[in-house]
C-alpha cells in the first residue's frame, strides 16, 4: 500500500518594529537579559497594553502580499494559559477576527531545495488560512532544576500564519517556506531569520494509505531551526509514521520534538488536559478598523518575487534562470538592478552577478551587502568587455582583482596595462616587424596554409607585450599578406 | 443544561485546576455549594432574549487607539529584578518547568 | 484642627501662605496617630516620604490647583516606591516601580501623595472585611464596616485623616463606602480617568475617583486626574471641562429621573424614608420629579458578577510568584508553585471570584454565561440611553441598606452581592455618579445614607452640579462623626 502525508503549517513570524507590541520597549535581538522591560511587557500590576500601529500595519501589508482578505474589522482577545514565559499569564492575541484571511502562496521551483528542483513540474498553490497578530512570550532557559528567563523578547509583536493542509511533501514544506520568507523580506516586514527564532515554524502532519478520504492521525512537530531541519524533521516523520502503519500500529496524537543533532523526532510528555484557553475580547484594547489605513498600506506594496522576475525577463531580457536566481534575494535583485540600468547588456552584467559574484561571496562566506564589488563596477567591466578594450579572458582577471582589492576595473586595466592596443599605426609597425621576421611563414600562407597566420599573429602578440587587439591584428596581417 | 436539578452545576476541581488554584476537599465542597447557589441566581440571563443584540465588550466604544511605533527606554535591570522571588544572573528564576 | 479643612480649604490655606505643605501634612499625621488604632483605614503611612515632599512644595510657588495638599491613595493604585499591596498575601512585600498616570496627574497639580487606604482584597468586596491585614472600622459606629471596597478612603475621609482621597470603582466601590461613611464619592464616566498604574479588578468596569468631603473637593480632584491618556486604550479623548465651574448653577426646572425599579422590596424602610425627604428637598429647589424606568435592573447583579469576575480570573493570573509578589516555600516544580502560591496569595472571596470567572470563562459554558451577559449589559446600556432622554440626571439611593456590622453578611456571598443592585449598573453602563451624604438613620445607631445621583457619559458636570446644590442646601456634610 502506499501512503500519502498531509501536512499544515503553523509559522509565527517576528515583526520588524523599532518598538514592541504593546509597550515601547526597544524591538531588538541580542541584548543582554531583562534589559529591554517596562512594567507592561514584565505584566506588573496595573500597567496596560496599547497597540503599536506600525505592527497592526505591518500585519495588514502581509496579508495583502498573500493574497489575503484583509477583515474589514479585527479585535484582540485574551488566550488564558499558565507559563512561566507569559507574564501575565495570557496571551494577547487574535481568536476569531484576525487581521487577514484565506490567501495563498504559489510554490515556484526556484524555492525547493535544489536537489529536488528537476521532480517540480506545475506551480502548486497553498492556501493561507488566516494570519494574525500577537505577543511573544519571553525566552527561557531550562537548567537541571530550575528554569531562567529573560523577558526581553516578551511583547515583540508576532504573527501567526496559518496554512491549509495543502502540503503533501517536506520539499513542498521547504519550498513555502522559502517562497515565504522570501516575501516577508521583500515586505521589510521581518528579518524572518529562523535561526534567531524570528520565523518558527510548527507542524502538523498526519499520514494515510493513498485513496483514503479521512485524514489519518495529526501529530504536531516542533523545534526546527531551519528550513532544511523542517524538511528533515518532516522526511523523519513521514518513514516513521508509516513504517508504524505498515506495521498496523495505531499513532497517537501527540506533539513531537526535532532533534537536529540526533535526526530523530521525539513525543514530548502527553497532554494530561486538553486545553481550555478561554479566550474572550481583550477589554483593554480597542477594536480596529481596516478601512482607515487600507490605502496607506497598499501603497506600500512591494514589487513581489514573481512580478520581479517577469520584469527581469521583458525588460532586461533576462533568462528565466538568471532572473530565478536574481529576484530569490531582494537585495541581490537590487544589486543587479543597479548594475544594469546604465549597460547596454543587462544580461551580461545578470551572468557576472549569477555565476562569478555568488560564486566569490559564498566561497568568502560574505552577504551581497559586504560584497566588495558594487554593481557599478560590474557595469564598467561589461562596458569594458563590450568595447573590445579588454578581452574576455582579461576580464576575468579583472573580476578576480576587483573581488581582492575592491577597485574599479578601469583602475586594475591601468595598473596592471591590461588594456588592447587597438591603434592603427602601432599595429601596423608590429605586423610589419613579424612579417620581415618570418619569411617562411608568408611563404606558407600564400601557398595556402592559412594556419600559418596564427604564428605570425602570435609574434605580433609577442611584439605588443599582449595587448595588441587580435580581431584587429587579424585584418592586418590579411591585408598585407595579400596585397 | 437544565437549571432545575439539585445537582452540582460546577465541577469545582476542573475549575480549580485551569486556575491553578489549590483547594482543600472543605473548600472545594464549600465553593461548589456557594457558586451552584450563585450560578442559580445568574441562570435568570438565560430567560432573557437576546436574539440579535450586540455583546458590550467596551463601555464607550472607539476604534484604533494606536500607539506611534517608538521605543522608548523601559526599568533599570535593578528594578525590573527588585521584586523577584528568587534571581540569579540578571535572570528570572522560577523551578523546574515540567512539559503539560 | 487642621485636619478639619475641606480640600478647597487646605489648597487656600497654602495658596495664602496661612498654612505650609508641611504643617499639612503633620496635622494629619497627628490626626491618624490619634485615630488610627480605633479606624485602621491605612494600611501604609508613609510620613517621611510624605514631609519630604511637602518641604519640597513649600519651597516652589503655590501656583498648581492642589499645591502642598496631601492626598491619600486606596492600595491598588501604583505609585512608585511605595507598596501597592491591594490588600493582599499576595502583594504584601511588594513595591511599586513605577506610578499611575492619576499619581503623576495629581502631581503635576502640585498635590501631595500621602498614605495608602485599606480596601477589600484587589478590590473585590462590599465592606473592606476582605482585606489580608486589617479591619476599618466606620467612623460612625466602629460595630460596623465602612462600605467597601475603598472601605480605607471613605472611613478616612469621614473621620479627617485625609482631605479626599482616590478610590476606584468597578460596582460600586468608591459610592457605597461613601455613602456608608457620610462623605462624597465619585464614579467618573469609564475613560474619564485613566486607569493605567490601577491594579486591575474587571477591566471593563474599574475607574479611579474622588472619596472628599464635599462636591466641590470632589470637583477638584477630578479636574486634576481626568483626561485621556496614551497608555490608557480604553480612555477617551472629550475635553476636560473645570468642573468646579458648573458648582452654584441653579438647579432650577432640570429635570430629575426616578427609576421606578429602584424602589421597590428590598430597599430598607428606613433608608427610604430618608431618601424621599432629600427627593422631595429637590423638589423644593425646583428641579422636576419623573418617574422613569430601568426595565433591566432585576439582570444587573448576574450580568456584573459574569462580566467583573471573567475579567477578573484572567486579570488576577498572573499573581503566579514568578516576577514580583508572594511565592510559596520550596515548590517543588512550576506547577507546584502556581497552586501553592495563589492558593496561600488570595484569600477566600478572590478564590471564589477567580473559581467564577474561570468557569463562566470555559469550553462549553462561554456562550451561556459570558457572551450572554454582554448581550444583557448592552439591554442595560440601552436602559439609561432611553432614560437620559426623558431626564438630565438620575436619583436613587445608593445602597439599599446602611452600613451593617461586621459579619452580618460574611456567610451568603449572593446577598452580599445583591446588595450592590443600585451601583452596579452604572459600571456596567459606563456612566458617571456620585454619591453625597443625604440624612442619618437614627437607630439602633446614627448612621449616614447616601443619595445617588446618575449621569450620562460624561455628565460629571451635571451630577457635581446637582450634588453641589443639593449640599449647599442641606447639613448633612457638615457632620461629623463622634471619635
Ligand atoms: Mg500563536
Ligand atoms: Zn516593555
Amino acid at each position: 500500500m502506499d501512503y500519502e502525508s498531509v501536512i499544515g503549517l503553523e509559522v509565527h513570524v517576528q515583526l520588524k518594529t523599532k518598538s514592541k507590541m504593546f509597550c515601547a520597549c526597544q524591538n531588538k535581538y541580542g541584548s543582554p537579559p531583562n534589559t529591554q522591560v517596562c512594567p507592561v511587557c514584565l505584566g506588573l500590576p496595573g500597567t496596560l497594553p496599547v497597540m503599536n500601529e506600525q505592527a497592526v500595519k505591518m500585519t495588514v501589508l502581509t496579508g495583502m502580499m498573500l493574497g489575503c482578505e484583509i477583515s474589514p474589522y479585527s479585535k484582540f482577545d485574551r488566550k488564558n494559559y499558565f507559563y512561566p514565559d507569559m507574564p501575565k499569564n495570557y496571551q494577547i492575541s487574535q481568536y476569531d477576527m484576525p487581521l487577514c484571511k484565506s490567501g495563498h502562496i504559489d510554490l515556484v521551483k526556484e524555492c525547493y531545495p535544489k536537489d529536488a528542483q528537476n521532480q517540480v513540474s506545475a506551480a502548486k498553490r497553498i492556501g493561507i488560512t488566516r494570519i494574525h497578530l500577537e505577543e511573544d512570550v519571553a525566552k527561557s532557559f531550562h537548567l537541571e532544576t530550575t528554569s531562567s528567563i529573560d523577558f526581553n523578547r516578551a511583547g515583540t509583536p508576532l504573527m501567526e500564519i496559518v496554512s491549509e493542509p495543502d502540503i503533501n511533501t517536506p520539499e513542498e514544506a521547504f519550498a513555502y517556506l522559502s517562497t515565504l520568507r522570501q516575501i516577508l523580506l521583500y515586505g521589510k516586514v521581518s528579518d524572518a531569520d529562523m535561526e534567531k527564532g524570528q520565523m518558527r515554524c510548527d507542524c502538523n502532519i498526519s499520514v494515510r494509505p493513498v485513496g483514503q478520504k479521512e485524514f489519518g492521525t495529526k501529530l504536531e512537530i516542533k523545534n526546527m531551526n531551519t528550513i532544511s531541519g523542517v524538511r528533515r524533521a518532516l522526511a523523519y516523520e513521514i518513514q516513521r509514521q508509516t513504517g508504524c502503519l505498515k506495521k498496523g500500529e495505531n499513532l497517537t496524537q501527540e506533539t513531537r520534538r526535532w532533534d537536529e543533532a540526533a535526526g530523530q523526532t521525539f513525543g514530548m510528555r502527553s497532554k494530561e488536559m486538553a486545553h481550555d484557553y478561554r479566550y474572550f475580547p481583550e477589554p483593554d484594547l480597542m477594536p480596529v478598523d481596516t478601512a482607515v489605513f487600507m490605502n496607506e498600506v497598499k501603497s506600500w506594496l512591494p514589487e513581489l518575487p514573481a512580478a520581479k522576475k517577469q520584469r527581469f525577463m521583458s525588460d532586461y531580457r533576462l533568462t528565466d534562470y538568471n532572473a530565478g536566481v536574481l529576484v530569490a534575494d531582494l537585495e541581490l535583485a537590487n544589486f543587479f538592478e543597479v548594475g544594469a540600468a546604465p549597460g547596454k547588456n543587462p544580461n551580461a552584467v545578470a551572468n557576472w552577478v549569477v555565476n562569478d559574484l555568488l560564486r566569490d561571496l559564498s566561497e568568502s562566506k560574505l552577504a551581497i551587502a559586504q560584497s566588495p564589488i558594487k554593481p557599478l563596477d560590474i557595469a564598467e567591466l561589461v562596458e569594458f568587455c563590450e568595447s573590445g578594450k579588454i578581452s574576455s579572458r582579461q576580464a576575468k582577471d579583472v573580476f578576480v582583482e576587483m573581488f581582492k582589492t575592491g577597485k574599479m576595473p578601469h583602475r586594475i586595466i591601468e595598473e596592471k596595462g591590461l588594456s588592447q592596443v587597438s591603434d592603427a599605426a602601432a599595429l601596423e609597425t608590429w605586423c610589419d616587424e613579424a612579417i620581415a621576421a618570418n619569411p617562411q611563414s608568408v611563404e606558407a600562407y600564400k601557398s595556402g596554409k592559412t594556419t600559418a597566420l596564427n604564428h605570425l599573429k602570435g609574434q605580433v602578440m609577442k611584439l605588443s607585450k599582449g595587448k595588441a587587439n587580435p580581431k584587429t591584428v587579424d585584418g592586418i596581417l590579411i591585408k598585407k599578406l595579400s596585397a | 443544561m437544565s437549571t432545575n436539578n439539585s445537582g452540582k452545576k460546577i465541577d469545582v476541581a476542573y475549575v480549580a485546576q485551569l486556575a491553578r488554584l489549590e483547594l482543600t476537599g472543605e473548600e472545594r465542597v464549600r465553593l461548589a455549594g456557594q457558586l451552584d447557589r450563585i450560578l442559580e441566581y445568574v441562570d435568570q440571563l438565560r430567560q432573557l432574549n437576546v436574539d440579535g443584540i450586540e455583546p458590550t465588550a467596551h463601555a464607550i466604544p472607539q476604534v484604533n487607539v494606536f500607539r506611534s511605533d517608538e521605543a522608548r527606554p523601559g526599568l533599570p535591570l535593578k528594578e525590573a529584578l527588585k521584586n523577584a522571588p528568587q534571581r540569579m544572573n540578571d535572570l528570572f528564576v522560577v523551578p523546574k518547568v515540567v512539559e503539560d | 484642627m487642621a485636619h478639619r479643612l475641606s480640600l478647597r480649604e487646605a489648597a487656600e490655606n497654602i495658596r495664602q501662605r496661612k498654612l505650609s505643605s508641611v504643617e499639612l501634612v503633620q496635622a494629619l499625621h497627628t490626626r491618624i496617630r490619634k485615630i488610627e488604632p480605633k479606624l485602621e483605614a491605612f494600611l501604609h503611612d508613609d510620613f517621611d516620604l510624605a514631609v519630604k515632599q511637602a518641604a519640597q512644595r513649600d519651597a516652589q510657588p503655590a501656583d498648581g490647583p492642589l499645591h502642598g495638599v496631601p492626598v491619600a491613595i486606596k492600595d491598588n493604585i501604583s505609585s512608585a516606591g511605595r507598596p501597592c499591596t491591594c490588600a493582599s498575601m499576595m502583594l504584601k512585600d511588594y513595591v511599586a516601580p513605577y506610578d499611575a498616570t492619576v499619581i503623576r496627574k495629581l502631581e503635576t497639580a502640585g498635590a501631595v501623595v500621602f498614605g495608602r487606604l485599606n480596601m477589600d482584597e484587589f478590590a473585590m468586596g462590599s465592606s473592606t472585611e476582605n482585606s489580608a491585614f486589617q479591619k476599618t472600622k466606620n467612623p460612625w459606629d466602629l460595630a460596623r464596616i465602612p462600605g467597601g471596597s475603598s472601605g480605607g478612603a471613605a472611613a478616612a475621609v469621614a473621620a479627617d485623616e485625609c482631605f479626599g482621597a482616590l478610590g476606584s470603582d468597578t460596582g460600586g466601590s468608591i459610592r457605597q463606602p461613601a455613602a456608608f461613611c457620610g462623605c462624597v464619592g465619585l464614579k467618573p464616566t469609564y475613560g474619564r480617568v485613566s486607569r493605567f498604574g490601577l491594579v486591575a479588578f474587571a477591566s471593563s468596569l474599574d475607574q479611579i475617583g474622588p472619596v472628599t468631603k464635599t462636591a466641590y473637593d470632589s470637583a477638584l480632584l477630578l479636574n486634576a486626574i481626568s483626561g485621556v491618556d496614551p497608555m490608557d486604550s480604553s480612555s477617551l479623548p472629550q475635553p476636560v471641562p473645570d468642573y468646579t465651574k458648573y458648582l452654584g448653577r441653579d438647579i432650577k426646572g432640570l429635570k430629575l429621573g426616578l427609576p421606578k425599579e429602584y424602589f421597590i422590596e428590598g430597599l430598607d424602610p428606613r433608608v427610604k424614608q430618608v431618601i424621599d425627604q432629600a427627593i422631595r428637598h429637590f423638589g423644593s429647589l425646583g428641579a422636576k420629579l419623573v418617574e422613569i424606568s430601568l426595565p433591566q435592573t432585576p439582570h444587573a447583579v448576574a450580568t456584573y458578577y459574569v462580566i467583573a469576575t471573567a475579567e477578573a480570573s484572567s486579570n488576577l493570573a498572573r499573581y503566579d510568584g514568578v516576577r514580583y509578589g508572594l511565592r510559596t516555600e520550596k515548590p517543588g516544580d512550576v506547577l507546584d508553585m502556581y497552586f501553592r502560591t495563589r492558593a496561600e496569595g488570595f484569600g477566600p472571596e478572590v478564590k471564589r471570584r477567580i473559581i467564577l470567572g474561570t468557569y463562566v470563562l470555559s469550553s462549553g459554558y462561554y456562550d451561556a454565561y459570558y457572551l450572554r451577559a454582554q448581550k444583557v449589559r448592552t439591554l442595560i446600556r440601552r436602559d439609561f440611553e432611553k432614560a437620559f432622554t426623558q431626564c438630565d440626571a438620575i436619583l436613587t439611593p445608593t445602597s439599599p441598606t446602611v452600613a451593617f456590622k461586621f459579619g452580618e453578611k460574611t456567610d451568603d456571598p449572593l446577598q452580599m452581592y445583591l446588595a450592590d443592585i443600585y451601583t452596579i449598573a452604572v459600571n456596567l453602563a459606563g456612566i458617571c455618579g456620585i454619591s453625597v451624604p443625604c440624612g442619618f438613620v437614627e437607630k439602633p445607631a446614627r448612621l449616614p445614607v447616601g443619595l445617588q445621583i446618575l449621569g450620562p457619559a460624561f455628565g460629571e458636570p451635571i451630577i457635581l452640579q446637582v450634588a453641589h446644590a443639593y449640599e449647599q442646601s442641606t447639613p448633612w456634610h457638615l457632620e461629623k462623626p463622634n471619635l
